[in-house]
């Protein structure tokens, strides 16, 4: 048709079903990424309907565009510079009175606009008759009811956004709010001298910038300064002359007065729309959250509730988990076979493979978490769980919404992290990411079981778990101490919604899993990926030659050939068996030698070695130190690590604690190495997804030298300490 | 008398709100403004956030946020059911 593709906005108070009106118009044809520059989530999609393109954008959720929060800015700007053809502004129709503020400063921005009253179905059960034709005659806007969860209504919002978007005229002035004499009176004076002052291709509307000046918005306080160059200040001093008479004369801040007479506006308008007609209903979700936050139950459902995410997510994923780590290790044993030996084969094999099997194997827990967060999120329970939590989580500075990633912590920081995006406010969302790897992840655990059972066998359990506790308290600790340094500030309102409870969409939970499981696989891949090459480059070279195993592997076959030769001619079969098995057996002993040499010999191990400083007065020599740094990867890494350069033979943890035991760790470095393993950086992954999620490498850096900090000062303090007591 | 003051099950009507002026433009932004009817649903289990019903809507805030707001109690019944 060669037609130009409409962009619409996609605007809306959280809760209203704009996601999934998003969902119903896209479906899969959906884009997620973040906004440029901050970490709010932004959504995409472009569909073809009645020959025309669309693309469609779904702003964050909010209930005001106050410049406060980054969800605020980003859709405000969005609107202002993206330069939607038609913003669609998705109401909860039960909802009205509080969804028109929101209305309202978007009619004020002056973009063209279409009501989508959602739920209309809810609002009609709920006993609310809504005259959308008055509606739409006193906000000059149109307006349709959706029930988006079945479908309905959708499609006209599209024919309705074509029509709008091919009309020419501007919105229509006379249908903004108005306010008082006096507040009029300061935005006409302001609005001439705006006129007449910025630049000929000012791209805000005029009374729209006047009103922001008044409520003194920083954000577009900056832009007048750049647009209207010299005149700038004189500008600002008009702006605050007039903010100054209207303080007095109200005896309140201007943006108050305004905001208040917004609401007034809202309340004569619902008036004369809605008529509540006096069904007596029974409200459903009133009567659930009787029982789920009741004053005793409320608490243990909810354990239950995330006892029952913890299994799911780490207990049902650990069979998928499986599933791939076998067929990885088959398909790594295939290609081996038909490589061949040599460098290559070691590249793909232990490089490539394990690399992107290493993160591969997240996957089940990754969909099944996010399937459960999905479902907590679109019921309402995920409020409820804020509600319940947050006088514990206040008390370290945070929201309540931050328990859930702070607990999937102890399965795995991944997803934990990801799991932080429910939080709204960036310091909340900073903070929680910083804290969480200090709960102690399952993959630490098998070097707990190796060392704990080691050193402390019988009392393995409680050392176990006072790791776990420690882990707990310092995240504790860092968070106080964080809220009172580098993320001060009081903390965001709590003030939120506990929206009604709703029964989820199958089709919502399954798009928002494959978004995330889609954003880890592409995100994380690549930086794991090399991340492992980087390692697998430093092990292997400069590598020790295949002709250093020659002479002992020539020697070992000539002294066994030779004895078999005599037991066979003995007629002892059994003697040959077991002479068989033995020089299988110092072949392998040869092959393990040789790969010490090789971990000594290797970069890695020269840097181990260049380190020991640092971790011997922790109590953990050049091996140790190897193994800690290999742990950088990913903590299942340091298990094996350590196998190979204390030589254990075969890998299993009896053996390997027995050779621990014979080179010289005693239960006290034991300790402060499992204490050094508990707090740094979890692995590489976790790397990755901080610097995804905070949008910045400065936080994940700050989060590896602190959390590494901490680690080594606690240990030191473990081991030192220790020995001073004398249990050294 | 200040909302946080109030026990669970209590109603009026919101008489002002203070606070700093990011508490009071989100108060603002819920539809916590002067002359609303409130009722208070419940606290939570440790006392604190506490659940309100405004304009039937459910919203939670903090008791220290609650503090913020000052009503006069018993002004009209609003519980929803009742109307």
């Amino acid at each position: 048709m060669g037609k130009k593709a409409i962009k619409i906005a996609l605007a809306g108070n959280p809760n209203s079903g704009k996601t999934t009106v998003f969902n119903q118009m896209t479906g899969t044809r959906q884009k997620v990424g973040n906004w440029p520059g901050v970490t709010v989530e932004k959504k995409e999609g472009t569909v073809f309907k009645h020959g025309r393109e669309f693309n469609i954008i779904d702003l964050p959720g909010t209930y005001s565009l106050t410049p406060y929060s980054m969800e605020e800015i980003v859709a405000r700007d969005f609107i202002l510079e993206g330069k939607p053809d038609v913003v669609i502004d998705v109401i909860d129709a039960s909802n009205l009175e509080r969804s028109l503020y929101l209305a309202v400063q978007l009619r004020e921005l002056g973009c063209r606009m279409i009501f989508a009253l959602n739920m209309i179905d809810v609002a009609r059960a709920r006993g609310f008759r809504i005259d959308g034709d008055k509606l739409s005659e006193l906000f000059g806007v149109p307006v349709f009811f959706t029930r988006a969860n079945k479908g309905k209504g959708i499609d006209d919002l599209l024919d309705a956004a074509v029509f709008l978007a091919e009309e020419k005229s501007a919105a229509d002035e006379a249908r903004k709010v108005h306010y008082s004499r006096d507040i009029e009176g300061a935005i006409a004076c302001l609005k001439e001298k705006l006129e007449a002052y910025t630049l000929k291709d000012f791209p805000h509307d005029y009374r729209w910038t006047a009103i922001k000046l008044l409520e003194d918005d920083e954000v577009i306080r900056k832009r007048i300064e750049t647009s209207a160059g010299a005149n700038s200040p004189e500008l600002m001093a008009t702006a605050s002359e007039l903010r100054n008479r209207l303080a007095q004369k109200f005896g309140e801040e201007p943006e108050i007065v305004m905001a208040d007479e917004r609401q007034g506006f809202i309340a004569g308008l619902v008036k004369e729309v809605v008529k509540a007609s006096s069904i007596k209903r029974v409200d459903v979700s009133r009567n659930i959250d009787l029982v789920l936050t009741n004053r005793f139950l409320g608490f243990p459902i909810f354990i239950f509730f995330i006892w029952a995410m913890f299994q799911i997510t780490f207990g049902l994923g650990e069979y998928p988990m499986q599933w791939l780590s076998a067929g990885f290790d088959s398909l790594s044993e295939h290609l081996s076979m038909l490589i061949g030996p040599g460098m290559f084969a070691d590249f793909l094999i232990n490089g490539v493979i394990a690399g992107v099997g290493s993160v591969a194997v997240f996957l089940p827990n990754i969909l099944l978490l996010f399937f459960c967060i999905a479902i907590f999120e679109d019921t309402g329970y995920m409020a409820r769980a804020a509600f319940l939590m947050d006088r514990i989580m206040h008390m370290i500075g945070l929201h309540g919404k931050s328990f859930i990633p702070m607990l999937m912590g102890f399965g795995c920081n991944v997803p934990a992290i990801m799991a932080a995006r429910t939080l709204e406010s960036s310091k909340d969302r900073i903070l929680t990411i910083l804290i969480t790897p200090f709960m102690s992840c399952s993959a630490r655990l098998p070097i707990y079981i190796v060392l704990a059972g080691t050193f402390f066998a019988a009392h393995a359990g409680t050392v176990i778990f006072s790791l776990y506790l420690t882990g707990i308290v310092v995240a504790i600790l860092t968070g106080r101490f964080l809220r009172s340094t580098i993320l001060r500030g009081r903390d965001a309102p709590f003030v939120m919604e506990l929206p009604p409870y709703r029964v989820p969409m199958l089709k919502n939970l399954l798009i928002h899993m494959w978004d995330r499981a889609g954003m880890f696989l592409r995100k994380m891949g690549g930086v794991i990926l090399v991340g492992s090459l980087v390692i697998w480059i430093l092990s292997s070279f400069p590598a020790v030659p295949e002709s250093a195993y020659e002479p002992g592997l020539k020697q070992i076959r000539a002294i066994y050939a030779q004895k078999i030769a005599e037991a066979k001619q003995a007629g002892l079969m059994s003697r040959v068996e077991e002479l068989r098995r033995d020089k299988a057996a110092a072949e392998e002993s040869l092959r393990a030698k040789m790969e010490r040499r090789q971990a000594e010999n290797s970069y890695l191990g020269r840097i181990g070695k260049f380190i020991e400083p640092v971790f011997s007065p922790i109590g953990i020599d050049w091996r140790g130190s190897i193994a800690l740094i290999s742990g950088f990867v990913a903590k299942e890494v340091v298990v094996s690590t350590m196998g190979v350069l204390y030589a254990a033979g075969d890998s299993g943890t009896k053996a390997l604690g027995r050779v621990l035991r014979q080179s010289g760790v005693t239960p006290l470095s034991g300790l402060a190495m499992m204490v050094f393993v508990l707090l740094y950086v979890p692995c590489l992954a976790t790397m990755a997804v901080m610097t995804r999620e905070t949008g910045s490498v400065k936080w994940t850096f700050f989060s590896v030298v602190y959390s590494t900090a901490v680690a080594w000062i606690t240990a030191f303090m473990v081991y030192q300490g220790g020995r001073i007591l004398g249990l050294g | 008398m200040v909302l946080s003051e109030l026990p669970e099950g209590a109603s009026g009507v919101i008489s002002g709100v203070g606070g700093d002026m990011k508490l009071r433009r989100r108060l603002m932004e819920m539809g916590i403004t002067c002359g609303t009817p409130f009722y208070i649903e419940k606290y939570a289990p440790l006392k604190d956030p506490m659940e309100l019903v405004i304009k039937g809507m459910h919203i939670s805030l903090r008791v220290d946020e609650a503090a913020v707001i000052a009503v006069d109690e018993g002004k009209e019944p609003v519980c929803e059911d009742e109307q």
